[in-house]
């Protein structure tokens, strides 16, 4: 028993040793995840970004009519890849509002008319107000929210041709 | 259309997971060119106190994430919990400590909350709402979290362990 309790601090190193290696080859995912997934909509009111499009409200949003919301930037690099996905979005009927964080409206309708436009309303959170009540952390995000007004998903990150093809697939079962 | 190299997706503000160190410096290599204006927090408050004189209501809706709050108690109360939230981009970081936008929009809707009224506390539970408990430095006692406020005993009670029987060996 004495000789077998001598092995016992190589065997919990090597455990430890183990476990190091393993976060070291195989980091965890470090995503922020918003915890209102699955929860109504908070309320809130975003004035428009632009003359030409309405702001967005929380009172646009359910009435059986899911849709989806976009935080987005005119500074973002990988909102400017995002944006074609988008537009595959709008071509297949997707109502798409965005939130452009901390932006101004020129540089918004630059981006806008360099990369496309999928959008119906453009809210003005300067602050990011909004985006932290939907618990987002970061630009590009993608949240769909169904007929009810309840946030359905949250996609973190520029959107690719999966996700997109699973935003049209829930999309077209919740309409 | 081909996928994205790992260091440009979503490097606006939360970092790809195994870019984490690098997108923090990345994102601020973003920041550089952005067509915003971006003002030292000297220029804000000069410029703060000029548009207060013109207009009083619109220095009210200033951002407070660099701008102590008037009362000192509210202000330490808010301080203290700044120190408690993380910052979702550089996420080592406490909100009080973070560079990053996301962490002076925080730190401002802190200040906002605790001026209008709210305790720190609530304002804590709002935020673990929105991003669940992982926003907090202060971990809750709960189903997933006792072993780690069960450790610290456990622990000590093997080194007490350890050390009488030690210590009743060498007499």
């Amino acid at each position: 028993m004495r000789r077998m309790l001598l092995w016992l601090p190589l065997l919990l190193f090597a455990a430890l040793f183990g476990l190091v290696a393993l976060g070291l080859f195989k980091p965890a995912d470090r995503t922020v995840r918003s915890a209102m997934v699955d929860k109504p909509l908070p309320d809130f009111t975003l004035p428009a970004m632009l003359a030409s499009k309405p702001g967005i409200a929380r009172s646009s949003f359910g009435g059986g009519k899911p849709r989806l919301i976009n935080v987005f930037a005119s500074w973002c690099v990988p909102c400017i890849a995002e944006a074609p996905e988008l537009m595959k979005l709008k071509a297949a009927g997707v109502p798409i509002d965005g939130i452009a964080i901390n932006d101004t409206p020129e540089a918004i309708q630059t981006f806008l008319d360099r990369n496309g436009d999928p959008y119906q309303r453009i809210g003005n959170d300067k602050a990011s107000q909004v985006q932290i009540a939907l618990g987002s952390s970061g630009v590009p995000e993608t949240f769909l929210i169904d007929g009810r007004g309840r946030i359905v998903r949250q996609y973190v990150s520029n959107l690719q041709d999966d996700q997109v093809d699973d935003i049209l697939k829930t999309w077209r079962g919740m309409r | 259309m081909r996928p994205l190299p790992r260091f440009l997706r979503h490097a606006g503000l939360v970092p790809a997971p195994n870019e984490r160190q690098a997108s923090c410096v990345e994102s601020k290599g973003i920041r550089l060119r952005r067509v915003g204006p971006r003002h030292k927090a000297g220029v804000t408050v000069v410029l703060g106190l000029i548009l207060a004189a013109i207009n009083p209501a619109l220095a009210e809706k200033a951002s407070l994430a660099d701008t102590q709050l008037s009362d000192p108690a509210k202000e330490a109360q808010a301080k203290a919990l700044m120190e408690t939230i993380r910052c979702v981009e550089c996420q080592g970081q406490a909100i009080s400590d973070s560079n990053a936008d996301i962490a002076g929009n925080m730190r401002s809707l802190i200040r906002e909350r605790i001026k209008a009224g709210e305790s720190p506390e609530q304002v804590r539970a709002w935020l673990i709402q929105r991003y669940g408990d992982y926003i907090s430095y202060d971990p809750p006692l709960g189903g997933a979290t006792w072993p780690l406020w069960a450790a610290p005993f456990v622990l000590l009670t093997i080194g007490i362990v350890i050390a009488r029987s030690s210590f009743r060996r060498k007499r």
